[in-house]
């Protein structure tokens, strides 16, 4: 860890600013090789979809052929496995007669719709969830009386309390200064999934100063709020990241689940529920639909991580939490 | 103003320390310490692992409070010592933010305070110049050496120019070339700002380079076994190698083994 101390300080600046040219330089590199895997990635699996789509379908009723294998692993057909450039080539085509859209843009305005309520679900979460964490860090007690509810909340099922945050949101809210829409909602249906990474990883981040950073704090005669601000918040932003990127991965699936539970229209969530109800008749549409929200899921992952890149604290720190 | 240029720097009446008390794992850290540290002077605290040196820095510091006995900080109970700011704290590793930029590093505690931004840009470049890390105000900790790191963390201490300067074995994880030149630079500074240093260190030659006055610790419970005074005059490159130098090592030495002392 140590090298000698500087006898000649300005080689030592020069050589500090050649290390940080070196690190951009490998952010940059690293960027480039993310990209390069993810997309490799995606062609590996169009690969397996295709071998298994022809290998499962080699598999016949009589199992002559594949006795073993072909006893327990599914078939494939054109039904359960349409070809990838028929669901490609289902992109263009409109899913209803009395409907030009083709299905690429219902899936688009679909996902756009979901997508602001994960978006609302998400900052509705990192607020309540670091605002969980602040409320724990003051004191030992109440970490130790709450955080078990805090467990216990994930444990209910989102598909009991949609139907629930739904009616109440359109009976009870009138008071408000706008109008308050199911998609308001589900927002809130996600958010019940959001703030549990936020609140549980940002306690932790809180807590992880050194004994030594809070004592230099104390000798400072630093307030506690001065503590949080200045030490405690800054020290958790490299777990905060890490539960900001499980959030909203989460926003997004309970955007989807709390449409489909409450019954709402308009999102991924719905149309998802209408093309399984048509599979039959168009099994491509389901798969765009899913691979519509995988997108958004992805999406959502993507942009926290660029995020991440404009906090000084969370960068410099990153090696921390990993 | 008087009183505190009266008081002493530190003073400790019959300290004791027990941690746990009461509970299976009660410890006595520290037993009946009564201690003096004048004005301006450079002492050390000497003494094995586990001996409490580190609690009776914190002790002094306020960061504890003691079980029995009484400490006074320039006159003032140590807890109100510490609320006022008199005293700058340097830990054994630098402790410095790693999300913040050596300049803001060393404005941390002028933050807290309420200095405005243009104050505290100008007294930490002072700092800068104290320490001679003039050019690395823009870096960040990561970017530089661990004795590059620990004279930050002097020139944080420092900021805000409290008349005590506490350390606890700021320079243990140094090399050993690194950290006799730590210990020049620390003098030096001493010298500058006219600051009380109480240093709590492991190594012998450190403590007798260093301090008017070597207190030496007998290990746990914690007692002061002998204070020797240290009258080597000014130091420079040749004080280490010489016959007067070698002779206190010895007595700290020899202190350190005595009565019951393990060695
Ligand atoms: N917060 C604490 N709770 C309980 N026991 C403690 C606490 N702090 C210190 N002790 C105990 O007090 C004794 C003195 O510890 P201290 O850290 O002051 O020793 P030290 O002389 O600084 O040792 P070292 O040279 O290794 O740093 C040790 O036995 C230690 O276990
Ligand atoms: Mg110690």
């Amino acid at each position: 860890m140590t090298i000698g101390a500087s006898s000649d300080p300005g080689t030592s600046a020069a050589v500090a600013d050649e290390v940080r040219r070196y690190e951009r330089r490998v952010a940059i590199r690293m960027a480039v090789r993310r990209v390069a895997v993810f997309v490799s990635f995606l062609v590996v699996l169009a690969f397996a979809y295709t071998g298994y789509k022809a290998f499962g379908g080699a598999i016949d009723d009589a199992q002559t052929e594949w006795p073993v294998v072909g006893s327990f692993l599914p078939r494939s057909d054109d039904l359960t496995m349409p070809p990838l450039l028929d669901i490609a080539a289902e992109v263009s085509v409109p899913p209803q007669r009395n409907n030009a859209k083709p299905l690429g843009v219902f899936v688009l305005e679909a996902a756009l719709f979901t997508l602001r309520e994960a978006a609302l679900g998400f900052f509705l979460g990192v607020i309540l969830g670091i605002g969980i964490a602040v409320l724990l860090v003051r004191s030992k007690w109440l970490e130790r009386g709450v955080s078990p509810y805090i467990v216990a909340s994930q444990t209910i099922p989102l598909v009991a309390i949609a139907p629930i945050v739904i009616i109440w949101g359109r009976t009870s809210l009138d008071w408000l200064p706008f109008t308050w829409e199911d998609w308001m909602s589900v927002a809130l249906i996600a958010t019940y999934l959001t703030f549990f990474p936020v609140a549980v990883n940002g306690l932790r981040g809180l807590h992880s100063p050194a004994p030594e950073d809070v004592e230099l704090m104390a000798s400072y005669a630093a307030t506690p709020n001065q503590t949080l601000v200045r030490l405690r918040l800054p020290a958790s932003t490299p777990y905060l990241f890490v539960a900001f990127k499980l959030a909203a991965t989460v926003a997004v699936v309970g955007a989807i689940v709390g449409e489909i539970s409450a019954g709402v229209r308009g999102g991924l969530g719905r149309l998802i529920l209408d093309f399984a109800g048509r599979y039959t008749t168009g099994p491509e549409r389901l798969y765009v639909s899913v691979a519509g929200a995988a997108a958004l899921g992805i999406l959502a992952f993507g942009l926290v991580t660029l995020s991440q890149r404009f906090v000084r604290a969370a960068r410099v720190r990153e090696s921390v939490s990993t | 103003m008087t009183a505190t240029r009266v008081a002493p720097a530190v003073e400790m009446v019959l300290v004791s320390k027990v941690f746990n008390r009461g509970k299976p794992n009660e410890v006595l850290a520290l037993d009946d310490i009564s201690l003096s540290v004048g004005q301006r002077e450079f002492i050390t605290l000497i003494g094995p692992s586990g001996c409490g040196k580190s609690t009776l820095l914190r002790l002094m510091a306020g960061l504890l409070d003691p079980t029995v006995g009484e400490v006074t900080v320039n006159g003032k109970t140590a807890n109100q010592a510490r609320a006022d700011r008199e005293y700058g704290i340097a830990f054994q590793t630098a402790g410095l933010f790693d999300w913040r930029s050596v300049q803001q590093n060393i404005e941390l505690p002028l933050q807290l305070m309420g200095w405005s931004k243009r104050e505290r840009r100008q007294r930490a470049r002072e700092m800068l110049t104290l320490v001679k890390l003039e050019e690395f105000g823009g870096h960040y900790p990561r970017e530089l050496s661990g004795g590059m790191q620990q004279r930050v963390a002097i020139a944080r201490a420092l900021s805000f120019q409290p008349s005590i300067l506490f350390m606890d074995e700021p320079f243990g994880a140094l090399d050993e070339m690194t950290r006799e030149h730590m210990q020049t630079e620390l003098l030096r500074i001493w010298g500058e700002t006219h600051t009380t240093v109480v240093f709590v260190t492991h190594s012998i030659p450190e403590a007798v380079f260093l301090s008017e006055r070597v207190v030496v610790m007998s290990p746990r419970p914690g007692r002061l076994f002998a204070e020797l005074p240290v009258d080597l005059g000014a130091r420079d490159f040749d004080t280490r190698e010489s016959p007067e130098f070698f002779e206190r090592v010895t007595a700290v030495r020899e202190a350190l083994r005595r009565p019951d002392g393990v060695e």
